[in-house]
């Protein structure tokens, strides 16, 4: 039975930062382009549950047998399992197990490799902010996305897996101490040495797994965070040109990169495609699919490249700094929120985490959060759970309250109409003044609130909506 | 199952209100000791004579020691909290108790020190949550009436926002002939419309003081009335509402009116008698936390046809010397906002114009009749208080 991906998603924070931003702030540097900046509700958790909702848009059920893996340089928390809450966000039925693999970037790339060998329908998924200390190519050249992956077996994968490869070895390239905000780099002109031998490497592997020569490869992505390297290896492949996929131009999202190139040429790919992806980090992992008759059904609400298309660039370096730490601006005179408690936080977790609200089954009301008492025509404890984090709506009253305590005032918020019924209270995301309108159209996106005391209060929030599906 | 009233039943004989404002020279047992002692005096009744005591107060204490601590008394004292309707809440309760013929005299009073905190705006403590409550602060969520009134009745934003500054004017020059007034001076249409923005188009000016201050009324049985004073003010009505929260959840509530207040203004209306609130009453204290709120007040207490507020706003009907003054005494946008002294403070200013003794503020439309309104909350989510009080018994 084939096996391989049965749906993907790929994620792309609305946020850009402009290289000449950088450079007007610094006063060097520059250049074009721009870098994709998790907004500062967002983090690794976020944006792969973001990922994961594409994903999981056009993908079979789950079964005790399935598992949610979350990968990330960045993790929201240690100790605590993060793919917990994205499990609780999706909805999944506590049999499907939920891990983290954490830490490297060849992290995000080696949990789609295991998924792939193993049996039943999993969710991998894969999520990064990268930050560099300001002015660093670092800073500049990397950027933040995830992707998520659904792999099962069967008639129905839109790409089937036909080849692997892989080579490790110990070398110091790029490395950072927990805690460290930025990593560390030995010369590239170092490591571009042993990259290249091992990507030979992988890719030969890969490819007589396969039982295909170079000339069968339709499409190929390499992606790495040591440009000699990457570059190295597209020059000895002497593939043609237009095999190449470009860059997403997000720059590179650690963990999460090679998933979303491979999301990039399941995008743009067709039935019968070879693609592959080769991924350059502390040596060279290579999956080869072939694209099925399956894939049209497959594609995720909003492609990689519509996520590109659609963007702020406008934001400023101050701000960006100030999201990620690195400045602290005099914040408004207000106490610091409480930190999420517990006992509250399990009790409400459908809520919370997974947006479900209550529909009263007398008159069919809609409530969020739930209640066991109608607001409508005061049925008490006649209710069924509803789902609303998937549904669209409307604006219906806003404000932008500059008094409120928030990471990055002012704070947007207001009330949305949803098409589910009932009504989301609560902060909006990723929406410029400007543009704000009672009757705009939203959609759902799950956040960060802001952390207290070591907690992080995830929640949902709602953003215009950008896509046409 | 019926909700009576005791009109006429209890009446106020004395009432005490410290000056409000940023009080850094009092604490909140300075303040308690200043209200409680001048509301005695007026009533001419010693405080070991009061029977029992109703203290209001937001989170400027717990318990009734915070009250009998200060004054070294042995009685019974309730403490109270109802959000922003706290002192009208201590009113509400102290009345019924001498309805009931439970006690002789006693005293409803409140205080609040919000100062102190150094923050700015109102800060409230939770019950531990899950994280997903509301965050926005109080101008956020009444901001969110300016937008909705604008949008049902295609009011122009520029001249909406100075309908709002003219409340907020009309309220300042009335505060400045009050000498107890946190702001006593007039301020300019045109500073108001360009104070800094708080939250929506709500500006600095569109806001109630934060502020430190307490108030106290001594409650007796009307038929003992006269005997600590020639002119009691009667209580005709009381009614009080907590609301079922309904507004985030329902979409068909749309942020143009409190309907908590408008069944708790009716359900007065009915106590006291009252069919046409806006030429039997003398005036009103409304709860004007911010200048939209005080405009959907005038609808939803039936001093305005709905959707036609604004205009009679702007044509001046709440002014001091309009056909019903709203807010005499600078309300809470003026004489300033100790949350659990706020509602006792409506009633001090109702005492002193009914009794005649208002000042440069008299209002002098022969009517005997006044109106507080108290809520606490948020639109779509609030308690509302609505008291009637008389110079004539019926």
């Amino acid at each position: 039975m084939p096996r391989g991906i049965e749906t993907w998603g790929a994620y792309v924070p609305w946020h850009r930062l402009r290289h000449d931003v950088i450079a007007q702030a610094l006063g060097s540097g520059g250049g074009k382009g721009s870098r994709s900046v998790a907004s500062f509700d967002e983090d690794s958790t976020t944006m792969g549950v973001e990922a994961a909702r594409l994903a999981l848009s056009a993908a079979g059920p789950f079964d005790e047998r399935s598992s949610v893996v979350l990968s990330t340089t960045a993790p929201a928390y240690g100790d605590k399992t993060n793919a917990t809450t994205v499990h609780a966000a999706l909805g999944l039925a506590p049999d499907v197990a939920a891990y983290d693999a954490l830490g490297s970037a060849r992290s995000g790339v080696g949990a789609l490799r295991m998924a792939l060998a193993q049996g039943s329908r999993s969710l991998v998924v894969a999520a990064d902010v990268r930050t560099g200390l300001p002015g660093s190519a670092d800073e500049r050249s990397s950027g933040d996305a995830a992707a998520a992956f659904v792999v099962s077996d069967g008639p129905d994968v839109a790409a089937e897996l036909i080849g692997v490869g892989s080579a490790s070895a110990e070398f110091l390239d790029r490395w950072r101490t927990p805690g460290e905000v930025a990593s560390r780099v030995w010369e590239e002109r170092f490591s571009e040495g042993p990259l290249l031998h091992l990507s030979d490497s992988a890719w030969s592997s890969a490819l007589k797994s396969a039982a295909l020569d170079d000339s069968a490869v339709g499409a190929v992505a390499v992606v790495g965070p040591n440009a000699r390297a990457v570059a190295g290896v597209r020059k000895r492949r002497a593939w043609p040109e237009r095999l190449v996929a470009d860059e997403p131009g997000t720059g590179w999202t650690g963990a999460a990169h090679a998933g979303l190139a491979l999301a990039g040429l399941l995008d743009s790919g067709s039935p019968g495609d070879v693609i592959a992806v080769q991924s350059v980090v502390d040596g060279s992992d290579v999956l080869v699919f072939r694209l099925t008759d399956a894939l049209a059904d497959k594609r995720p609400p909003a492609s990689l490249s519509e996520q590109l298309a659609v963007a702020n660039d406008s934001l400023n370096y101050m701000r960006f700094l100030s999201w990620r730490g690195l400045l602290t601006p005099e914040p408004p005179r207000r106490p610091d929120p409480d930190r999420p408690a517990a006992p509250p936080s399990w009790r409400s977790v459908d809520f919370k985490f997974g947006f479900s609200g209550s529909r009263c089954l007398r008159c069919g009301r809609v409530s969020l959060p739930p209640q066991r008492v109608c607001y409508h025509c005061g049925s008490i404890d006649e209710t069924e759970a509803v789902a609303a984090a998937g549904t669209r709506g409307t604006v219906a009253n806003f404000t932008v309250d500059r008094l409120a305590f928030t990471p990055s005032p002012p704070m947007i918020a207001g009330l949305v109409d949803l098409a589910s019924g009932g009504r989301f209270q609560g902060e909006f995301a990723d929406v410029s003044l400007d543009e704000l309108a009672v009757g705009m159209e939203m959609e759902l996106t799950f956040r960060r609130l802001f952390s207290a005391g070591g907690v992080h209060d995830y929640f949902w929030k709602a953003r215009p909506l950008r896509r046409n599906r | 199952m019926s909700s009576h009233g005791i009109r006429d039943r209890v009446a106020i004989v004395g009432m005490g209100c410290t000056p409000f404002g940023e009080r850094w020279d009092k604490s909140t047992e300075d303040l308690l000791i200043d209200a409680a002692t001048e509301a005695c005096d007026n009533a001419g009744i010693a405080l070991g004579d009061i029977d029992a005591f109703w203290l209001g107060t937001a989170g400027s204490g717990s318990s009734g020691l915070t009250l009998s601590k200060p004054l070294k008394v042995a009685k019974p004292v309730s403490r109270l909290e109802n959000y922003c309707a706290t002192g009208s809440e201590a009113f509400r309760n102290a009345s019924y108790a001498v309805a009931s013929g439970a006690y002789d005299a006693v005293m409803a009073i409140g205080v609040e020190k919000l100062k102190d905190s150094g923050y700015s705006g109102l800060v409230s403590t939770r019950p531990a949550g899950d994280g997903t409550e509301r965050s926005l602060t109080a101008p956020a969520m009444f901001s969110l009436l300016s937008e909705a009134y604008m949008t049902r009745y295609g009011v122009d934003p520029d001249e909406f926002k100075r309908v709002l500054a003219r409340i907020a004017w009309k309220n300042h020059r009335n505060g400045a002939k009050n000498p107890r007034a946190q702001f006593r001076s007039e301020v300019p249409i045109e500073k108001i419309l360009a104070s800094p923005l708080v939250a929506g188009n709500l500006g600095v000016f569109d806001c109630s003081g934060v502020s430190d201050g307490s108030a106290a009324a001594i409650v007796v049985r009307s038929e003992d009335a006269p005997r600590f004073t020639d002119k009691p003010m009667y209580v005709k009505a009381l009614s009080f509402i907590a609301g079922p929260g309904a507004g985030p959840l329902d979409s068909d509530y749309d942020y143009t009116t409190f309907p908590e207040v408008v069944a708790c203004a009716e359900e007065a209306y009915r106590q006291a008698g009252i069919t046409d609130p806006r030429h039997e009453l003398a005036m009103a204290e409304v709860h004007d936390c911010f200048t939209p709120t005080e405009l959907v007040l005038m609808e939803d207490l039936g001093f305005a046809a709905r959707g036609t507020a604004w205009k009679e706003v702007a044509a001046g009907a709440f002014d001091l010397d309009g056909d019903l003054p709203v807010n005499p005494d600078g309300g809470l946008k003026s004489f300033g906002h100790p949350i659990g002294a706020s509602g006792l403070r409506m009633l001090f200013e109702c005492w002193l114009q009914l009794r005649g003794e208002a000042g440069e503020r008299q209002i002098t439309n022969g009517r005997t009749l006044a109106l507080t309104h108290n809520l606490g909350g948020a639109p779509g989510e609030c308690v509302s208080f609505v008291s009637i009080v008389g110079c004539e018994k019926a």
